[in-house]
């Protein structure tokens, strides 16, 4: 029977580009400069990496096909590169591959990069991209607001939560992010917000407003791993190192056979109670120091808090409004602006949250550094739409 | 007595908005001051997401309620408004109305009178083959803006089933006469009619050839003019049925409304509408001539019969025209037609380009909506599939098609969405589920924020999905309409 992942890889460095509106750079330097970070950070050299994964989800618009353009921009030489894309869980998909790369002992250290070059479409929003050439027949030729909306819709139909109450809850979730987002120097939108300007923005997708949707990002992150014996013979005394990882993608249950109300996803359920059978945790609000959700939306954020059994189904409204997740609250969350305003380069995203969970548990975050020191942290990597969604949920430690 | 032919049944579709000719004259008065004479009433109007083949596939489901499509050996679309000049539109038609392959299709063309003459060859056809024969007809007329055109015309469809038994009116003769009067035309390749001066169309051509036509036909059927319980004369100009009427010795009562005020005049599709609409109210033993006109002229003599009386009175011209909503959007209409170039934005730059091969693999699926139901477990989803998306189980042949457009869907959730490119936002979509099982993620048609709800029952329509612009192909698939509230 399987064992899982949990403290057989060590993270020996990590890096992550400015996120924002880079007009300045493309992908490659913005590989590079994330790259540069996480190698001076691993205190290693290039040829020191065995194999090395990239994510990255809109290829077509961005760096093309292959593992080539990671290996051209960072000079990986005679490795093998592969490219993962798993909509926006992408970037824990990209970590994955070189974690088990390790654990596997194919490789003693190994590099995970995820980049997104988004600001090259000409407007706002997501790109809009094929689905295949069956689904584009008949699927639906909606936006990821208008997606995630749904959930809001079926989530205040299943608790029965009043629009305002509704409203007023996710207007929290944008506002805690924009004041973390402001004290973080890589972020891409670091002004702080006020509830009114949430509630009275225009309207997406109803019931979602222009704040309660995240940035649309340049950026790229990265990860360098290997064993934990590896790390402390490279001199490394504290250790962050892997305590589970999982990933789940739908299998159209929830799109086509009517037994799913709309108000969660599954599959973050799913990799959620994977995730702490493989740390051993058992009262995941008391023993976790931190979240990194993927609040693409506000409503994402608050519902996750409840697929992550944080908060009891149907009150994680409430608990979002008692301050639970801010910055000075029992269990924060977005230390870093999260999605909402560190932004939200796909294919870069979930490396982004593992870079500040990392930087948060080795007490090097900062004007934002969470006290006590935290000893365990989350991040939840969400992919596709609540009817057909890949989660990945990954918590790292100190060893 | 021999079994006659005639109707079997009849299906009409008219889109729900109804565009206020006020409006539109509103935005040409300073331009053209004598639109005003006849800025009176409403027309239909035909949404983004329809035109010829939708409306017709709407007509023929609404005529083949409770039919086994089985049975039917012809399908003729009449329509000088076709989407394709090469790909028959009828066999689109066909493949959403889940007829079998082995059906013979037609589109019939070229003439405001393509569907008389289609009614007719269909009536000659199911004398010969004792089979029934769908005649189906639809316009999505297209008039340049400040023509009186644009405000007399009307976008509709109506469909009627002809052949043999049980029929609601049998056909007691036709008659045809053919006379290239050009009172108006359009060139192959052109959109937009060329017409001749009004008041010698009326005159020499629609008063003189009907008239002479009609007395000439009913004396040849044996019936007395003043015998026409129903004179069906698809003609909007005030006046021309009344003369017409007086010059072929019909009774002026016997004249038909033209449905010129409500729905406005529906071209090729515009006889069959007014035969639909007259079948609703008509009671056992009257007589309805049904005339065509365009370079000549058809007439079709019918008489009801007892099977009219005996049948569930069907009424679908009655109900669209109580269910018409009214619109002033005049803008919206133009650029619905293509004749307004608004700044659309990249996203409705997206790539629409349609795989033949994959469109012709998935044909069922996507033009018929036709899911699949696991025969071991009874389970239904859409799209089919080989694995069962309940069981996981992988056996293979265990499914079998399930047809789904006919079924009334439920709305699970759904969003109003800004962001998203439509050419008519916002764009409404979400989840339903099928009465007796299935789910699937859908775009809602003709939706409004009043009329969209979780729980609202739909049903589910064929529609344009999408225009691949650069190739000119246009993509169908089937929507959700939430069904309106009764009364």
């Amino acid at each position: 029977m399987a064992t899982g992942i949990r403290d057989r890889v060590a993270i020996l460095g990590m890096g992550c580009a400015r996120f924002g509106e880079r007009w300045d750079a493309g992908a490659e330097q913005l590989m590079v400069e994330a790259y540069s970070e996480a190698l001076a950070d691993a205190g290693i050299g290039t040829p020191q990496i065995e194999a090395a994964w990239l994510s990255v989800a809109f290829d077509a618009i961005n760096i093309g096909p292959s593992g080539i353009p990671l290996a051209t921009a960072l000079r990986l030489k005679d490795i093998g590169v592969t490219k993962v894309e798993n909509y926006c869980a992408s970037g824990t998909e990209a970590f994955r591959g070189a974690v088990y790369a390790v654990a596997a002992g194919a490789a003693d250290i190994a590099l995970a990069l995820g980049v997104e070059k988004l600001k090259d479409t000409g407007y706002a929003g997501l790109p809009v991209r094929s689905r295949g050439t069956t689904l584009d027949m008949i699927g639906v030729s909606g936006s990821a607001p208008g997606n995630f909306a749904q959930l809001a819709a079926a989530y205040s139909a299943e608790h029965r939560v009043q629009r305002a109450d509704l409203k007023r809850a996710m207007a929290h979730v944008s506002v805690k992010s924009h004041a973390n987002g402001a004290k973080n120097p890589k972020a891409h939108l670091r002004k702080p917000i006020d509830l009114d300007t949430v509630l009275n923005a225009p309207i997406i997708a109803e019931p979602l407003g222009l704040y309660d949707c995240c940035g649309v990002s340049d950026g790229a992150a990265c990860a360098i791993v290997t064993t934990p014996e590896i790390a402390r013979a490279l001199g490394k005394r504290e250790l962050v190192t892997v305590k589970a990882l999982q990933v789940v993608a739908s299998n159209g249950w929830e799109s086509q056979a009517s037994e799913w109300n709309g108000s969660y996803l599954h599959t973050t359920r799913v990799a959620a109670t994977r995730a702490y059978a493989e740390a051993g945790i058992t009262r995941p609000r008391e023993q976790l120091s931190l979240l990194e959700v993927h609040d693409c939306f506000s409503i994402t954020e608050l519902v996750t808090m409840e697929d992550l059994y944080i908060s009891e189904v149907g009150r994680g409204w409430t608990d979002v409004l008692d301050g639970t997740f801010d910055a000075d609250g029992a269990l924060p969350c977005q230390l870093d602006g999260g999605l909402k305003c560190f932004g939200h380069p796909i294919g870069a995203s979930g490396l982004r949250m593992l870079y500040e969970n990392y930087l948060q548990l080795l007490g090097r975050a900062g004007p934002r550094q969470r006290r006590p020191a935290p000893t365990l942290g989350l991040s939840h990597n969400l992919g596709g739409m609540p009817t057909q969604s890949v989660s990945a949920v990954a918590i790292i430690g100190l060893a | 007595m021999a079994e006659e032919a005639g109707i079997l049944a009849f299906g009409a579709y008219v889109p729900q908005r109804r565009l206020q000719r006020a409006a539109i004259f509103a935005a040409h008065a300073w331009f053209a001051p004598a639109l005003g004479n006849v800025a009176h009433g409403e027309r239909a109007i035909a949404d983004w997401d329809e035109d010829s083949i939708t409306m017709a596939v709407e007509a023929g489901r609404d005529c083949l309620g409770g039919i086994n499509r089985a049975t039917i050996a012809s399908l003729s679309l009449a329509s000088t408004t076709l989407p394709f000049a090469d790909r028959q539109n009828a066999g689109i038609v066909k493949e959403a109305l889940n007829l079998p392959d082995a059906v013979g299709v037609l589109d019939v063309t070229g003439s405001q009178r393509a569907a008389t003459s289609a009614l007719i060859q269909a009536l000659q056809a199911t004398a010969a083959t004792r089979r029934p024969q769908l005649c189906l007809a639809a316009e999505r007329r297209q008039a340049r803006p400040a023509s009186e055109a644009e405000l007399l015309q009307g976008d509709a469809a109506a469909a009627v089933l002809v052949g043999h038994g049980d029929v609601i009116a049998r056909l007691r003769g036709s008659h045809s006469v053919s006379i290239d009067f050009v009172d108006h035309f359009r060139a192959a390749g052109e959109t937009l009619d060329y017409a001749w001066e009004s008041r010698w169309i009326r005159d020499e051509g629609q008063i003189a050839i009907l008239g002479k036509t009609i007395a000439e036909g009913l004396k040849a059927f044996g019936v007395k003019p003043g015998e026409i319980d129903r004179l069906l004369i698809p003609i909007p100009h005030r006046g021309v049925a009344d003369a017409v009427a007086r010059t072929a010795g019909c009774r002026a009562e016997s004249i038909a409304d033209n449905l010129a005020a409500t729905i406005g005049d529906s071209g090729a599709a515009h006889p069959l509408l007014m035969l639909a609409h007259a079948l609703g109210t008509a009671r056992a033993r009257e007589r309805l001539l049904l005339v065509g006109f365009g370079q000549g002229c058809d007439l079709l003599l019918f008489e009801t019969t007892a099977a009219i009386a005996r049948t569930p009175r069907r009424t679908p011209v009655a109900e669209a025209l109580a269910h018409g909503q009214p619109d002033e959007n005049y803008l919206r209409f133009l650029f619905h037609r293509g004749l307004l170039g608004l700044e659309r934005g990249m996203r409705a730059e997206a790539e629409q380009k349609q795989p033949g091969t994959t469109l012709y693999r998935h044909r069922r699926a996507v033009l018929g909506l036709v899911g699949s139901r696991d025969t071991r477990t009874g389970a239904v989803q859409y799209p089919p599939a080989e694995i069962s998306v309940h069981t996981g189980e992988a056996t293979a042949g265990t499914h079998e098609d399930y047809p789904l457009a006919d079924r009334p869907g439920r709305i699970v959730s759904y969003t109003t969405d800004r962001l998203a490119y439509s050419p008519s936002p916002p764009l409404f979509y979400g989840v339903i589920d099928f009465e007796g099982g299935g789910r699937m993620s859908v775009e809602f048609a003709d939706a409004g924020s009043e009329s969209i709800a979780v729980g609202r029952t739909c049903r589910m329509m064929f529609r344009i999905k999408a225009v691949d612009e650069l190739r000119h192909f246009t993509k169908y698939f089937w929507k959700a309409a939430p069904v309106r509230r009764p009364a």
